[in-house]
C-alpha cells in the first residue's frame, strides 16, 4: 500500500481497468497513474470512452476486469461515503431540484460529513461559506438556482464539489454549453483550486484548452490510452491526426508557449454554390 | 456538415417489413375466419363456409349470419380503431405508457353508462352505444378544454395529467353510483369488462362513421407526426402545421377510441400493447405504425374474442379479460429481450 | 439548545438549527409552521369524528371520555366505535402519504405513485382469492391482500431484472402485470355473487368501514415501526433528487438506497391495503399538497406524513356523514385528489397565462 511519502504515490490509478456497457467493452485492459497535485486531462474523439474512463476512476462504474486504485486501496472496498471524503465529482447531467437557492444547493455536497443527527456543525458551515467564497457565488447565495445563468450555475456546481472538501476532484466536461468567457472562467478557477494543492482531473473535449492549463495530458481512443504526458511533449501534430483523424499543424500557443493545435486547411477550391467575385 | 432530416431512422428494412405486413395479414384473415367458424356451437368449417354461399340450415344461417359475422365484424371495427388510436396517442405524447383512455374516453363512457343505466333504466347494447360515445366526447372535449388552457396548445404533458385526473374523479363517481345501486352494480359489470356479446351491426352501424372518421384523420395526420418526432421547430420548418397535426389527433383519438369503447365497452390494453409490438417489428415510421396497428388490432381482438369463447364453455370469458392475457406475456417477453427502445 | 446565529449563513430559506453538543437538526421554520397548522387540523376533525354518528355526542363529553371523566354508552361508543377508526384513518393516511413521497423523489416523477408496480391490484387479487376460493374470513382477507400485493411486486420485480433494473423494462412490466391482474379481478367479480361482489368492490375502492380495534391495533403499531425507519432512508433519499450521478458522487450507496426506500414504501402501503384496500390518491396527491404548501425544493416528510393523515381524516368523515349514501372512502379520496389536480393544472395555467 503506498503513502503520500512514497515517490511513485499516486492517489489514484487504474490498473488494467476494463469497463463494459452492456455486454459490449467500452475500455480495456487501461493502465492508468495520475500525479499528485496535477492538473490531469483526459482527451480524445467522441465516444471514445474518456466520459465512461472518468466515471469508473470516480467509483461511478464498476471495473468489469482490473482495479481502480484510490489512495492505494480499492476504491470498491470503500464505503460510499468513505469514497465521497476522498474523492469527488463534478457528473454530467446532474439535476437541480426546483426551487433551491444556491447555498441549498452547495450545502448538499457535505453529504458524506453529515450524519442522521448532525445535520449542520460549524464545518459544514465554513466549508460551504469558503466553497462561495472560492467559486464567487457567495453575493448569489439566497437566489433561486433555478434563476442562474449558464455560467453562474456550472459555477454553483462546481461549489457544491469544493464544499465536499476532498483532496482530488473529477470533472466530466465542465466546460461544455458554456460560452468562451465563462469557459476561461471556469478553468481559471480551476487553475487556482490546482495550485492551492488539490489534485484535479479533468475531461476536456477543446484541446488548446487542455494543452493550455493541464500538466498532464491523457489521450484516449477506442477504450485505450495512445498518449500520456506533460502536454508539451504530448499533444503534437502527429497525436492530433491519429487520434482526431484531423490534418493539423501545432505550433507555440504566442501568450503562454504551450501548444496551439491548428488544423490544416481542407476547404474544397470551388464549394458548390458560391458565387464568384 | 448538415443532416437531411427527411425520415426517422427505421429499424424494419424493405422486404423484412413487407414480409411482415403479409404474415399480418394473413394472421388477420385466419383470426377473421376463425371468429366466424368458432363457438359455443360447434360447426364444422364446411357447414359455416356452405351457410355463407348460400345454403345450409335454418339454425346454421341463424348463428352464421345473425350472430358469428356480426360479432366478427364488431371485433374488426374496435381492434382496428383501439390499435390505431393507441399508435397515435403514444406519438402524440411520446409516452410508451399512454393507450388511448387516458384523455377521458373510458372514464367518460363508462359514467354516462353508469348513469343510463341508474337512472333511466337503459339494458340494451345499443342503448349503451349512445350514452357511451356521449360521455367519451364530452370527457375528452371537457379534457382538452382544460388542457390546453393557458397556452402550450394542448401539451401533450399537460394533457396527459388533465386526462389522468379528470378520468380519476370521474371513474370515482361511477364507482359510488355503481355501489349505492346493485343493480347498476350488476349491469356495469359485464358492461365494464369489455365484451363483444351480442355486439351485432345494430351497434356498429352508428358507430361506423366515426371510425371511417377517424381513421382517415389518422392517416392524414400520420406523416405529420413522423416530423413533430423530430421537435415541433423541426417541424414546422418542414412545412408541417404543428397545431393541427395535434387537433387531428386529437380528434382520430376521440373518436376512434370513443367508438370502439361505445361499442365493446373499455378494453384498454389494446390500444396500450399493439402499438408496441408493431413498432418493434416495424421501425418508427409512423405511417407504417398506423398501418400496422390497422391490422393487428384486429387481430388481437378477434383472437382473443374466440379464445374467450371456448375457455370456459358453455359460459363465455369476456374479450376485455382475455386481451390482457393475450398481449401482456408478449409484452413482457418482448420488453425482456435485448435493449427495447422506448420511442 | 442553541439556535442559529443571525450573523450565520443565510441560505435564502428560513429555517432553525437546533441542537446540543454535536449533535443537530435542522427544521424549515414554513415547514414547522405549516405541520403544526395541519396538526392543529387533525385534531379538530379527530373531535369531530369522535362526536358526529347515529349516537351523537358534544365536544363536552368526547373530552369527557378521553380524560376518563365519563363512563358508561359515550364511553363505548367513542373509545370502541370510533377512536379505532379515526386513529386508523390517520396512521394509513400518513402511512401511505410517506410512501408516496419516496417513490416521487426516488423516480423524480411528481406522477409516481405505488400503484404502478402492482401493489393495488395484486392486494384486491390476493384478497379475492382468500375471498372466493378459501372462505373470506378477516384475518383471511387480511393474509391474502398482503401476500397478493407483495408477490405482485416481486414478481414486477424478478420479471423486470435483468443484470440491473432500468426504468423503461420495469415500467412495461409493471404494466403488463397489472393489466393481468386486473384482469383476473374483473372474471372473478364476473363470477362472483352479486352481493360478495358488491362487497369486494368496497374493499377494491377502499373502505375504513371493516376497522375495528382488533384490525387497527396491528396495523397502526406496524405502521408507526416503518415510519420510525423513514428517518434512516430519509437523507439518502433527499439526495436521490440531485440525479444517480451526483448522489453518487456525494457520497450515497445509490443501489442500496433506492431498494430500501422503495421496500420501505412498498411496505406502508402493503399494510394499509391489507386493512383497508386500495385507498387511491392519498399517495398521489399528498405529497405534491405538501411541497406547494411548504415550497421546500424536496418533499419533507414529517409535514407530507400530518398532511395524508388530514386528508383521509377528512375523506373518511366526508365519506360517512356528508355523503347521503354509503360510499367507500376510496371514493372520496378520488374525486377529492382528482379534483384537487384539476384545481392545480387550472390554477397553475391563469398563473403562466
Amino acid at each position: 500500500m503506498s503513502s503520500p511519502t512514497d515517490p511513485d504515490y499516486s492517489p489514484l490509478r487504474a490498473e488494467g481497468l476494463g469497463v463494459r456497457y452492456d455486454k459490449r467493452s467500452v475500455i480495456d485492459d487501461l493502465d492508468i497513474r495520475v500525479p499528485p497535485g496535477s492538473f490531469t486531462v483526459i482527451i480524445g474523439p467522441n465516444a471514445c470512452g474518456k466520459s465512461t474512463l472518468l466515471r469508473a476512476l470516480a467509483g461511478l462504474l464498476p471495473a468489469a476486469t482490473g482495479s481502480v486504485l484510490l489512495d492505494g486501496r480499492d476504491i470498491a472496498s470503500f464505503s460510499a461515503k468513505d469514497t465521497a471524503r476522498r474523492l469527488g465529482l463534478l457528473p454530467q447531467g446532474a439535476v437541480s431540484p426546483e426551487g433551491i437557492t444556491v447555498a441549498e444547493l452547495v450545502a448538499r455536497g457535505r453529504y458524506a460529513h453529515q450524519r442522521l443527527l448532525r445535520q449542520w456543525s460549524p464545518a459544514d458551515e465554513s466549508a460551504v461559506t469558503e466553497a462561495l467564497r472560492l467559486t464567487d457565488v457567495a453575493d448569489l447565495a439566497t437566489r433561486p438556482v433555478d434563476e442562474l445563468s449558464g455560467g453562474q450555475r456550472q459555477r454553483v456546481w462546481i461549489a457544491m464539489v469544493l464544499a465536499q472538501q476532498t483532496p482530488l476532484i473529477l470533472l466530466d466536461e465542465p466546460t461544455t454549453y458554456l460560452d468562451i468567457a465563462h469557459q476561461i472562467e471556469v478553468l481559471n478557477l480551476l487553475h487556482e483550486l490546482n495550485g492551492q494543492g488539490r489534485t484535479i482531473v479533468a475531461v476536456l473535449h477543446d484541446l488548446n484548452h487542455a494543452a493550455r492549463y493541464a500538466s498532464h495530458v491523457i489521450a484516449v481512443q477506442n477504450g485505450r490510452i495512445v498518449a500520456q504526458g506533460p502536454p508539451g511533449t504530448t499533444i503534437t501534430a502527429d497525436l492530433v491526426a491519429e487520434v482526431f483523424g484531423l490534418p493539423n499543424i501545432v505550433i507555440s500557443d504566442p501568450l503562454t508557449g504551450t501548444p496551439l493545435v491548428v488544423p490544416a486547411d481542407t476547404r474544397l477550391a470551388h464549394p458548390v454554390g458560391r458565387a464568384e467575385p | 456538415m448538415v443532416t437531411t432530416l427527411t425520415k426517422p431512422a427505421r429499424t424494419g428494412h424493405g422486404p423484412t417489413r413487407a414480409a411482415w405486413f403479409v404474415v399480418a395479414v394473413v394472421v388477420l384473415v385466419g383470426a377473421a375466419g376463425l371468429s366466424v367458424v368458432v363457438g359455443a356451437n360447434p360447426m364444422s368449417p364446411g357447414t359455416v363456409l356452405g351457410t355463407i354461399l348460400g345454403g345450409g340450415t335454418d339454425e346454421s344461417r341463424y348463428l352464421v349470419w345473425d350472430q358469428r359475422i356480426p360479432r366478427t365484424a364488431a371485433g374488426l371495427v374496435v381492434g382496428a380503431a383501439l390499435g390505431v388510436a393507441g399508435a397515435l396517442i403514444q406519438a402524440f405524447t411520446r409516452n410508451p405508457l399512454a393507450d388511448p383512455g387516458i384523455l377521458g374516453v373510458n372514464a367518460g363512457a363508462a359514467f354516462f353508462v353508469a348513469v343510463g343505466i341508474t337512472f333511466f333504466g337503459v339494458t340494451s347494447p345499443y342503448g349503451y352505444v349512445w350514452l357511451a360515445c356521449a360521455g367519451a366526447l364530452v370527457l375528452t372535449v371537457g379534457v382538452y378544454t382544460i388542457g390546453s388552457a393557458g397556452g402550450d396548445h394542448a401539451g401533450p404533458v399537460r394533457l396527459t395529467v388533465t386526462g389522468v385526473a379528470i378520468g380519476a374523479v370521474f371513474a370515482g363517481l361511477t364507482t359510488g353510483l355503481t355501489l349505492t345501486h346493485p343493480d347498476s352494480f350488476d349491469r356495469m359489470r359485464g358492461w365494464s369488462a369489455g365484451t363483444l356479446l351480442e355486439r351485432g351491426f345494430d351497434v356498429v352501424l352508428p358507430v361506423l362513421p366515426l371510425v371511417l372518421l377517424g381513421l382517415t384523420l389518422a392517416l392524414v395526420a400520420a406523416p405529420g407526426l413522423n416530423s413533430i418526432a423530430l421537435g415541433s421547430d423541426v417541424a414546422r420548418s418542414q412545412g408541417v402545421d404543428v397545431r393541427r397535426t395535434r387537433l387531428a389527433v386529437l380528434a382520430a383519438v376521440t373518436l376512434l377510441a370513443g367508438g370502439a369503447t361505445a361499442v365493446a365497452g373499455p378494453l384498454v390494453f389494446v390500444g396500450l400493447v399493439v402499438p408496441h409490438l408493431v413498432r418493434w417489428t416495424v421501425g418508427s415510421d409512423q405511417r407504417w405504425i398506423v398501418v400496422g396497428s390497422l391490422l393487428l388490432g384486429p387481430a388481437l381482438v378477434l383472437l382473443s374474442d374466440v379464445l374467450g369463447r371456448i375457455l370456459v364453455l358453455p359460459s363465455e370469458m369476456p374479450v376485455g379479460i382475455v386481451t390482457a392475457f393475450v398481449g401482456a406475456p408478449v409484452l413482457i417477453i418482448l420488453a425482456r429481450r435485448r435493449s427495447a427502445s422506448a420511442l | 439548545m442553541s439556535a442559529g446565529s443571525p450573523g450565520a449563513l443565510d441560505v435564502g430559506r428560513r429555517r432553525v438549527i437546533v441542537g446540543i453538543r454535536g449533535w443537530s437538526l435542522i427544521i424549515g421554520l414554513r415547514s414547522a409552521v405549516i405541520g403544526v397548522l395541519v396538526a392543529v387540523g387533525i385534531l379538530v376533525l379527530a373531535l369531530l369524528a369522535l362526536a358526529l354518528g347515529d349516537f351523537p355526542l358534544t365536544v363536552a363529553e368526547v373530552v369527557g371520555v378521553v380524560t376518563g371523566r365519563l363512563d358508561g354508552l359515550p364511553r363505548i361508543v367513542v373509545l370502541e366505535w370510533r377512536l379505532p377508526r379515526a386513529a386508523a384513518a390517520i396512521l394509513f393516511g400518513a402511512a401511505l402519504a410517506v410512501a408516496g413521497a419516496i417513490f416521487q423523489t426516488v423516480t423524480r416523477n411528481p406522477l409516481a405513485s405505488p400503484d404502478i408496480i402492482g401493489l393495488a391490484n395484486g392486494s384486491f387479487t390476493g384478497m379475492l382469492v382468500a375471498l372466493l376460493l378459501l372462505g373470506g374470513s378477516w384475518p383471511l382477507l387480511t393474509a391474502g391482500s398482503l401476500i397478493g400485493g407483495l408477490a405482485a411486486a416481486v414478481v414486477i420485480y424478478l420479471l423486470a431484472y435483468r443484470g440491473g433494473l432500468h426504468g423503461f423494462r420495469f415500467i412495461v412490466v409493471g404494466i403488463g402485470v397489472s393489466a393481468m391482474l386486473a384482469s383476473v379481478n374483473t372474471w372473478l367479480l364476473l363470477r362472483a355473487e352479486l352481493e360478495t361482489a358488491l362487497f369486494a368492490s368496497a374493499w377494491g375502492a377502499g373502505t375504513l368501514n371493516s376497522v375495528t380495534a382488533v384490525t387497527a391495533v396491528p396495523a397502526g403499531l406496524c405502521i408507526l415501526l416503518l415510519l420510525l425507519l423513514v428517518p434512516l432512508v430519509a437523507p439518502g433519499v433527499r439526495q436521490l433528487d440531485l440525479g444517480d450521478d451526483a448522489a453518487s458522487a456525494t457520497g450515497v450507496a445509490v443501489g442500496r438506497a433506492r431498494l430500501a426506500a422503495i421496500a420501505l414504501a412498498v411496505c406502508l402501503v402493503s399494510v394499509v391495503t391489507a386493512v383497508a384496500g386500495p385507498i387511491a390518491f392519498v399517495a398521489l396527491a399528498a405529497p405534491q399538497i405538501t411541497r406547494r404548501l411548504t415550497r421546500s425544493p424536496g418533499i419533507p416528510f414529517v409535514p407530507t406524513a400530518l398532511v395524508g393523515g388530514a386528508l383521509l381524516l377528512g375523506s373518511d368523515l366526508i365519506a360517512q356523514h356528508v355523503v347521503p349514501l354509503t360510499v367507500p372512502v376510496g371514493v372520496v379520496t378520488v374525486v377529492l385528489g382528482g379534483g384537487y389536480l384539476v384545481w392545480l393544472l387550472i390554477h397553475e395555467s391563469r398563473r403562466r397565462a
